[in-house]
């Protein structure tokens, strides 16, 4: 699978992003658990979800997807529940709706966030497409197809960038004398 | 990581450094912390810099820098406070703080608006803490949704600047992104105190056909709330606690020990000692406040009553040491009581407001402060 520039697999339109479905209100500390945190985001990662999907970390493949019920990322503001799952490939979450801090710390770090209000109806381990037509599309297994919220060009650059710090290094070397 | 991007400070002028979780320094990693950003203030000849001179929720708006109609972030989650300034302001993260220290800029999402609307006025004894005690209680911890949140009515307009922030202060608790306080002439009069250039407040108020979900509150009936471990949504009325004892009463953090908490906790404890064995521990929220406090016989009163006083810093509402020791109750005036927030995973917090932290600590209970002020 290809690459953004960041690492993050790239989001493509033939079925091949793998689903794993999770419950609702998913937060920041089942992403980070707070005893890891003192360690680097290669440690955390290996602890992502450990205690509601224990084979997670171990047997997530790069370009897979996490679909989630509503309110995934509520909780704290650590950056690494989002940088985590970056680190371990994962090439966007589909859900219905996310912690207002989650979903800043993820675009900043590099994660493709799709809100769907029906994300729920996807199965575990089904192989989805996903598409821009304008606003994000996902396609199911059996070809439905799944509208989500839009996002705005720049959120979905600085996901296809690797995030905010990417986006600034390219920024400034454009702009060298800045400031 | 500046230095890594090559890239420059947008405006210094705009950018107020304050050292305030990892200080005084207790260990190697919190003294490295310190000495990178004093060292980086000095490189960097920053005009605005508050070194271990409180909680920089409080010391920002005490140094006159949140001004109505700013566009300000904070690198905390409490920075909502200076919403009660009538700036909109909200919290961020490392990364998106870099962004900002060198853009100048952020993305933001349009918020949806709630109002919530407080009618009547506070009996006394009762405070913005219980009201926001007794919002979490009815929307939860995630009601705000990332919302903008307006406190507006008599009975937010009766209230000092200080217990504005107090309300603004917790709207984290709330979900919201921001909690705002249209200002007045409480907001101007506290502005020209600080010597900031007093601005027009003219039409920093919300538009009558403004779309919004409004929320009403009467404050008039309003008990002392108190939440019980371990969350601050899971508040009750003081009265439903059944003599819970306390070992540890708190009187400290951004949220709780600015002056006016302090003058609300001596106003109870006044020539009066805390229950035996009991500790009070008093952390003003900064070194100003604590200096007033000094002045007005405020600070020695809590002194005599039995308390310990401890930094102005975030202390242990950051869990920073471990003051508390583990397996004991605790009633603290701080926002949060997530297990082992403050230190210890074995101890219990509960949240009150100062008069009420300060009536249980007299009591050695938790107890309804207008039984103690009457």
């Amino acid at each position: 699978m290809r690459t953004t520039e960041g690492g993050a697999p790239f989001l493509v339109e033939d079925a091949s992003h793998r689903v794993w479905k999770l419950g609702p209100d998913i937060d920041t500390d089942l992403l980070a658990p707070g005893y890891v945190m003192q360690h680097g985001i290669d440690v955390i990662a290996t602890h992502c979800l450990e205690s509601v999907r224990p084979e997670f970390a171990g047997d997530v493949r790069p370009g897979d997807v996490v679909v989630a019920g509503p309110g995934f990322g509520i909780g704290s503001s650590r950056e690494q529940a989002a940088a985590a799952l970056v680190r371990l490939g994962v090439a966007a979450v589909i859900a219905p709706s996310y912690g207002g801090l989650f979903f800043r710390n993820a675009f900043n770090v590099g994660l493709m966030l799709l809100t769907c209000r029906d994300a729920e109806s996807l199965a575990e381990a089904e192989r989805i497409g996903i598409r821009f037509r304008g606003a994000p599309e996902v396609v199911a297994q059996d070809g439905r197809v799944l509208a989500c919220e839009p996002v705005p060009d720049f959120l979905v650059d600085m996901a296809r960038s690797g995030g905010l710090l990417n986006q600034l290094r390219k920024r400034l070397a454009r702009q060298p004398a800045h400031g | 990581m500046l230095e890594e991007l090559g890239a420059q400070i947008w405006d210094k002028s705009r950018v107020v450094l304050v050292m305030d979780h990892y200080v005084p320094e207790r260990d190697e990693s919190s003294r490295k912390i310190v000495r990178i950003a004093r060292e980086w203030a000095r490189e960097q000849a920053l005009p605005h810099v508050y070194d271990s001179q409180g909680i920089c929720h409080v010391v920002l708006p005490q140094g006159g820098h949140i001004l109505p109609g700013m566009f300000c972030v904070g690198g905390d989650s409490h920075s909502p406070t200076g919403g009660a300034f009538g700036a909109y302001m909200f919290g961020i993260g490392a990364t998106e703080m870099l962004g900002v220290v060198v853009t100048g800029e952020i993305w933001l999402r349009v918020p949806d608006t709630l109002r919530m609307h407080w009618s009547g006025s506070l009996p006394a004894g009762v405070t913005a803490k219980d009201m926001m005690l007794h919002m979490l209680a009815r929307f939860g911890m995630n009601g705000g949704a990332y919302q903008a949140v307006e406190f507006c009515g008599p009975a937010v307009q009766a209230l000092s600047m200080q217990e504005r922030m107090t309300l603004s202060n917790m709207s984290a608790e709330l979900g919201a992104q921001a909690g705002l306080i249209a200002p007045d002439a409480t907001t101007v009069e506290w502005l020209a105190r600080t010597g900031a250039q007093v601005p027009d407040i003219e039409g920093w108020e919300t538009d009558a056909d403004a779309v919004c979900t409004r929320f009403e509150f009467d404050a008039c009936g309003l008990p002392p709330m108190v939440a019980a471990p371990h969350s601050p949504a899971n508040s009750r009325p003081v009265g439903d606690y059944d003599r819970v004892p306390v070992q540890v009463a708190y009187v400290g953090a951004c949220t709780g020990a600015k002056l006016e908490d302090l003058r609300a906790a001596a106003a109870v404890l006044r020539g009066r000692r805390v229950a035996p064995g009991v500790r009070l521990i008093v952390a003003p929220a900064s070194l100003q406040d604590q200096e007033t406090a000094r002045r007005e016989g405020v600070l020695q009163a809590l002194l005599d009553a039995g308390g310990e006083l401890h930094p102005t810093s975030c202390g242990a509402c950051a869990g920073y040491g471990n003051p508390m020791g583990d397996d004991v109750t605790v009633i603290s005036t701080t926002a949060r009581n997530f297990k082992g927030r403050m230190g210890s995973p074995t101890a219990s917090v509960y949240l009150g407001s100062p008069y009420t932290v300060a009536a249980s600590a007299l009591r050695g209970a938790i107890s309804d402060p207008r039984e103690v002020l009457a």
